[in-house]
């Protein structure tokens, strides 16, 4: 630092783009455990059945893949779009570190049956206590980079990551207020109708912010860099942007259709469900309109392939989100393996590939090499997840519908048609298909975990200095 | 009933949903008035190679924005979502539910008051009130008797016509009308000596192996600690109690030594739901017949 030049932090970049491949493959892994339990019931042993390793999924894949993806992305595009060193000192390595101990009590706490039964929010309050100093600490660095920067416009993409701390802070501390009583144990501060309402308003926007705006950050940095092109429309990003960010905090009640709200909260839930649709789509439109003249590097760049993938099934995702909130849509959806089937055409489909995508850009690049070490495997690898990710979606697309409609038919006697179990039956063979399309996924993780180890292998991990920013010409 | 505990918070309501889609299309409109320059870039570059484009959004792009704008507010206004506003076609959840629940229950209402007039043993006999019997069973029953109703342990097997609280067609209709509270108590302050007694003496009942001079022990203290007084005087149980019968061969909760130890030192708390409210007499009245007819090819 003290030399002649400024050089980018890298080192905790490297660390958690390291962790995101195997975050990735912890979490997808323990995915595929539950999606064979459901196929193989008898390998339900002990802790290690499907009611507690589920939350164990989710949570790392959410939070520790795709966290460790956002954390990555965002430290490195807020430093080469601010054209300066991250900001923070110790509270850089502390979000690492921190970070990786939340998982890792994550992982303990979950098997062992220690939740608050919020979904995407089961860690205790001790865990959410360190969340809490990580994420304000990961603020302080975004943001104090931000206030340093040496260029005085502020790249799009760092909207969004800004918007996702902000955003994902509120959620945590609202959601997360509970009565500790005891060490290993909490009650929410809410009660009934309101506690439903609050914990979906959480986890909507876990999905609005952590998955979606985080996301679109990465996506606004790592589409042009990779395609060579400018973004598509500015002025398209500023409104999708504000118009993203306010919309998705009124979605939260179409989780909760035909409960005990109020109709006019599932009716107000609704309308600003659809209103989602455009400014999702914003989103997808800047990304792959960027690549306009020049799709022609979409045949042999197979990171572009993952990239541009992604923001098709985010765009497939946020129309299909929309429809499923309009109550007659969701009265045969809710339930059913179709909203099983919505979450991961987002989440392998959009979340999964972005962050591939992406990673395939900054390894080589954190490790001092010119490309991965095998691009041909980054193709094996798109294909394979590409398959995985399209049986996963339609086969519980089929059995999602299947099961609401066996569940809703009823005979002239007024009967229902179907026992419970028999669409259980039905569904069997769909899960099957689901199981191999997340081995398919998970496969594919492998391939990239071997590329990573081979690029790092004699990699150079020197610092590079930080480049002048431009002055602007308009 | 209103929503909300005063009328500001209707107006809170209102005012702030109407105004977040109105910002909406606020910001579409003046973002939409801004200079484009297409195909020319901002000016800026970051990181030496990211620019950004000053194209115009694209039209088919705010035409789908501002159609779900308007579908939102004319979805305000026909279903209630502004407050306490009910909107104009009258819409709610529940009424919608009534409205289902009754236009089925008045199509289907002949044929179980059809069934419901008629003797529980003419039901059980009647091939189609038999199967919408077995239909209801498959809905309602099975979580805990099972597809087959076989039962499970803890829940009784309905097919063996080996009856708990009696298998008399009014008797069964007693016990899905009004369920059934079991209850065993606890006899741990006989002590683990004397419980070992009783449990030989009572697997002695069904002929299963045992220690014969603790089943001889077993049957004086069986006698004089009061497990006649609920089971009877020759362990033949008492079905206006639930006491079950000790000398068959059905065992609601296991006959090993162990099981018959637990039961008899910890007790048992069974409990089988009313349904009468929950489903009305019509529909208890054909899963009475059902569950009648189930064990009448048994012994």
């Amino acid at each position: 630092m003290s030399g002649t030049q400024t050089t980018y932090n890298d080192k905790v970049v490297r660390q958690f783009a390291v962790m995101t491949v195997i975050w990735g493959i912890v979490g997808m892994l323990v995915g595929v455990i539950i999606a064979a339990q459901l196929v193989w019931p008898e390998l339900n042993i002990g802790w290690l059945h499907f009611g507690r390793l589920r939350p164990l999924h989710t949570n790392a894949v959410i939070f520790a893949f795709g966290g460790c993806a956002l954390f990555a992305t965002s430290y490195w595009c807020v430093q080469r779009t601010g054209h300066t060193r991250l900001w923070g000192g110790p509270l850089i390595p502390f979000t690492f570190w921190g970070w990786q101990i939340v998982i890792l009590l994550a992982a303990v706490s979950l098997p062992l049956g220690i939740t608050t039964g919020k979904e995407y929010a089961e860690l205790e309050w001790p865990i959410d206590i360190l969340i809490t100093l990580v994420w304000v600490s990961y603020g302080l660095v975004f943001f104090g980079t931000i206030a340093k920067r040496t260029v005085s416009h502020i790249y799009v993409a760092n909207w969004f990551f800004g918007a996702m701390i902000v955003a994902v802070a509120l959620l945590h501390l609202v959601n997360s207020c509970e009565v500790p009583v005891g060490f290993l144990r909490s009650y929410s501060c809410y009660a009934g109708v309101q506690d439903a309402m609050i914990q979906w308003w959480y986890g909507h926007n876990a999905v609005g912010f952590f998955l979606t705006a985080g996301f679109l950050g990465m996506m606004y940095y790592f589409v042009p860099k990779q395609a060579g092109r400018p973004v598509y429309s500015y002025r398209l990003s500023v409104v999708h942007f504000w118009a993203l960010i306010f919309t998705y905090m009124w979605a939260g009640p179409h989780h909760l259709h035909y409960t005990a709200l109020p109709d006019w909260t599932q009716s107000v839930g609704m309308i600003f469900s659809l209103i989602l649709l455009a400014p999702s789509w914003g989103g997808m439109i800047n990304g792959i309109m960027t690549l306009s003249g020049a799709w022609h590097k979409l045949r042999d760049d197979p990171i572009l392939k993952f990239l541009i993938t992604s923001l098709s099934f985010y765009g497939m995702s946020t129309f299909e989100g929309p429809m499923m909130s309009i109550k007659t849509v969701n009265a045969l959806s809710h339930y059913t393996d179709w909203t099983v089937g919505h979450v991961h055409s987002g989440a392998l489909g959009w979340v999964a590939m972005v962050s591939i995508g992406s990673m395939y850009y900054l390894l080589p690049r954190l490790f001092g090499k010119a490309e991965m070490f095998s691009t041909k495997l980054i193709t094996v690898h798109f294909w394979i997840a590409t398959i995985g990710t399209v049986l996963y979606i339609a086969a519980t697309w089929i059995s999602g519908v299947m099961q609401g409609l066996m569940w809703r038919a009823v005979n002239t006697d007024g009967t229902l048609a179907y026992s419970f179990v028999e669409s259980v039956k039905g569904s069997y063979p769909f899960w099957a298909i689901r199981w191999l399309g997340g081995v398919l996924f998970l496969t594919g993780m492998l391939i990239m975990a071997y590329n990573m180890f081979k690029t790092m292998a004699g990699g150079n991990t020197k610092d590079v200095p930080v480049v002048a920013a431009v002055a602007h010409h308009a | 009933m209103s929503d909300f505990v005063s009328d500001f918070w209707n107006l809170y309501v209102v005012v702030i949903v109407l105004a977040s889609i109105l910002a909406c299309a606020v910001l579409l409109i003046v973002q939409g008035k801004a200079t484009f320059t297409p195909g020319k870039t901002m000016g800026h570059v970051w990181d030496e190679t990211l620019e950004e484009y000053n194209n115009p959004m694209p039209k088919w792009w705010s035409w789908l924005f501002v159609i779900t704008i308007v579908f939102a507010l004319v979805y305000l206004a026909l279903y209630p979502g502004l407050g306490n506003f009910k909107g104009l076609l009258g819409w709610t959840s529940g009424g919608q539910h009534k409205t289902e629940v009754a236009k089925m229950d008045a199509t289907v209402k002949p044929l179980f008051d059809k069934y419901l007039a008629m003797d529980l043993k003419a039901v059980a006999a009647d091939k189609q009130a038999n199967e919408m019997g077995k239909r209801l069973f498959l809905t309602y029953c099975i979580q805990c008797h099972g597809a087959d109703a076989r039962g499970a342990k803890g829940f009784p097997n309905l097919t063996d016509n080996d009856w708990l609280y009696g298998g008399e067609p009014e008797q069964i209709k007693e016990t899905i009308s009004n369920g059934r509270q079991g209850m065993m108590p606890s006899h741990a302050q006989l002590g683990a000596d004397t419980i070992k007694d009783l449990a030989n003496f009572v697997r002695s009942l069904s002929g299963l192996p045992n220690d014969s001079v603790r089943a001889a022990k077993g049957k004086e203290a069986f006698n004089s600690v009061g497990c006649i007084g609920c089971h009877g005087p020759e362990a033949k149980g008492t079905q206006a109690l639930g006491a079950p019968n000790l000398t068959d061969k059905t065992w609601l909760y296991g006959s090993s030594e162990a099981t018959v130890t637990e039961t008899v030192t910890n007790g048992r708390q069974n409990k089988m739901p009313a349904w009468k409210d929950f489903l009305g007499e019509a529909k208890v009245h054909l899963l009475s017949a059902y569950v009648l007819s189930l064990s009448q090819g048994a012994k």
